[in-house]
């Protein structure tokens, strides 16, 4: 593990190196030597298996985090490569030519955050959201809260708030809109 | 060999020679939601497209809202008939990053509950995979005993489906008396069911002549797609988490990593099958072999205001259907800054299945997506 650490600091100037475990490693390099990285990694040490391939919205720096977490079956260790991106069009290299399953996960990130992979296939087509008009979903200036008030609304039911009420409206409604006079504010809205 | 990137062809839908059919999300024979968009040319079919999106409850993004503790009611959730990989894995990544040891009784128990939860989902597996093919009194029969095995998940846990047994910092209760007696009368139960699957299904002629040759993935294609599971041990990788990465206490156990060699449906089932056996023979092994005083929760902080320090780490287990992994990160707050779940099926469904399906009957692709394990909650998580 050592001599490879030292290998791809001198070839992709690997920085922030961290040893999680003591056969994982996270290491980060620039976006332009990102894509030699991978291959490197792929075609001449061993890491075959592309474990996951997902992204992080630090909001705050303005920037995206893309993380390649790429394993070897030979010698059972782990690499995280990591880049950063702008926050502002993003746009990265497609890895499916490395990859015939990395298309999966690019169409799923350019849906989900935004990011772009030209050259990637199927990309452009929606993967979980069908018909999404909003902001990518799990960018962290997206706010479910405000998203779900303003889609979805309150049952009819909860109006009143008050249980007795409501249960009074299920069992004798003729009653119930006599006493509560929830007929008005129902049928009104 | 089929080349595995596929050339995009344009198939001209007026020329009254192809058919375009919608299967699913609400075909029975499709494993949860999902629908396959299917060209055919007669039977066979030319292109498939799948379409994930029937269920998206956006588990990432709500787990970004809610404290450590909250998230554990939403993690389960992920895999309906194996939650306890999701709960360990959730459990696991947080002590990693937060420095909690667990004491040696809860990794015992822990392991019990997961190889628990790996029989009772490889058990319904192996009925919907009889299912696919026609015969549906297996599945029937499958449903029946996984149902004795949520009796038992009820008695140690408390919850049939979703149990939220494993949290952090250990187990949240101590095993029942005699519980280990009752476990074993369901073992019992299930060795013999599998023993008649064995006559019904492995040795029926027209499972034999439908399922051979079926699908075959050539050990090349491993790497390209991310195959795991016994979906890549069955092309001949001897690759199983629990032996390459021992986490709890796998490497205190005996036990082998079955692989096969064809890699077509035949072999894959066969396999599910193999691994049924192990597990019941890795319980008995955990039951033996298990100290039998201790205590099996430690300390933690407060969970309500309970901060984590920055950092960031990938844990993974062997589920029933291949490397379940958690990936997270924390930024020293109360609440995970991202969590990312790597289901094993993910790539499965997608790339793989519409690869596959090129070349083979409308009537095979149920067979075949079910023999690749396919499972949408942890395609659109």
């Amino acid at each position: 593990m050592k001599e490879l650490i030292e290998r791809l600091r001198s070839k992709f100037n690997a920085k922030n190196i961290k040893e999680q475990r003591k056969n994982f490693v996270f290491i980060t390099v620039e976006k332009k030597d990102l894509e030699g990285c991978v291959l490197y990694l792929k075609e001449f040490e061993g890491y075959g298996h592309l474990t996951l391939l997902t992204a992080l919205d630090w909001i705050e720096k303005d920037q995206f985090e893309l993380v390649y977490h790429l394993h070897n079956y030979s010698n059972k260790t782990d690499v995280s490569v990591k880049t950063f991106i702008a926050r502002k069009n993003p746009t990265m290299v497609s890895i499916n030519n490395l990859w015939a399953g990395a298309n999966v996960y690019e169409r799923e990130i350019k849906e989900l955050f935004g990011i772009d992979f030209p050259g990637c296939p199927r990309v452009n087509d929606s993967f979980a959201l069908e018909g999404w008009q909003d902001i990518p979903p799990m960018r962290r200036d997206f706010d479910t809260k405000k998203y779900s008030e303003e889609t979805y609304f309150p049952r009819p039911g909860r109006y009143t708030k008050d249980n007795i009420a409501q249960m009074e409206e299920q069992l004798y409604p003729v009653e119930a809109e006599v006493k509560n006079g929830i007929a008005e504010t129902v049928r009104k809205k | 060999m089929k080349p595995i990137w596929n050339e995009t062809k344009e198939y001209d839908l007026k020329s009254g020679k192809y058919v375009k059919i919608w299967q699913g999300p609400q075909h029975p024979g499709v494993t949860g939601n999902m629908s396959l968009e299917l060209l055919l040319e007669g039977d066979e079919i030319k292109l498939l497209k799948t379409h994930v999106g029937y269920l998206h409850r956006g588990f990432e993004k709500l787990m970004e809202r809610r404290k450590f503790i909250n998230c554990f009611p939403i993690v389960c959730r992920i895999c309906v008939p194996e939650p306890d990989t999701n709960e360990y894995l959730f459990a696991a990544a947080v002590e990693e990053l937060s420095g909690i040891e667990i004491p040696e009784r809860a990794k015992w128990i822990r392991t019990l509950n997961l190889e628990m939860a790996r029989l009772g989902a490889t058990v319904m597996g192996l009925g919907g995979q009889a299912g696919s093919f026609g015969l549906g009194t297996i599945g029937q029969w499958a449903v029946a005993h996984r149902d004795f095995l949520l009796d038992s998940f009820e008695e140690l846990t408390g919850g049939r489906i979703y149990h939220m047994y494993i949290v952090p910092g250990g187990v949240r209760y101590e095993i029942p008396d005699g519980f280990e007696g009752r476990l074993e009368k369901t073992l019992v139960k299930i060795e013999k069911l599998l023993s008649d699957i064995d006559k019904v299904m492995f040795n029926n002629a027209v499972f034999k002549s439908r399922s051979k040759g079926l699908a075959r993935i050539p050990k090349d294609w491993i790497e390209p797609f991310g195959i795991n599971g016994t979906t890549a041990r069955a092309s001949g990788v001897s690759y199983d988490v629990r032996k390459d990465h021992p986490y709890l206490i796998y490497d205190q156990l005996d036990f082998n990593v079955i692989t096969g060699t064809e890699g077509d449906v035949y072999e894959r089932v066969l396999l599910r099958k193999e691994e049924c056996h192990l597990s019941i023979n890795l319980i008995r092994q955990i039951l033996a072999k298990m100290p039998k005083s201790g205590p099996v929760r430690t300390f933690i902080p407060d969970i309500l205001h309970w901060k984590i320090p920055a950092g960031e780490t990938y844990v993974r287990a062997e589920s029933g259907r291949g490397e379940y992994g958690y990936y997270m990160v924390t930024d020293g707050s109360e609440y995970p800054r991202r969590v990312h779940v790597k289901g094993p099926s993910y790539t499965h469904a997608m790339s793989l299945l519409e690869t596959l399906a090129e070349g083979n009957t409308n009537a095979d692709i149920f067979g075949i997506m079910v023999s690749l394990q396919t499972y949408p909650p942890e395609i659109e998580r």
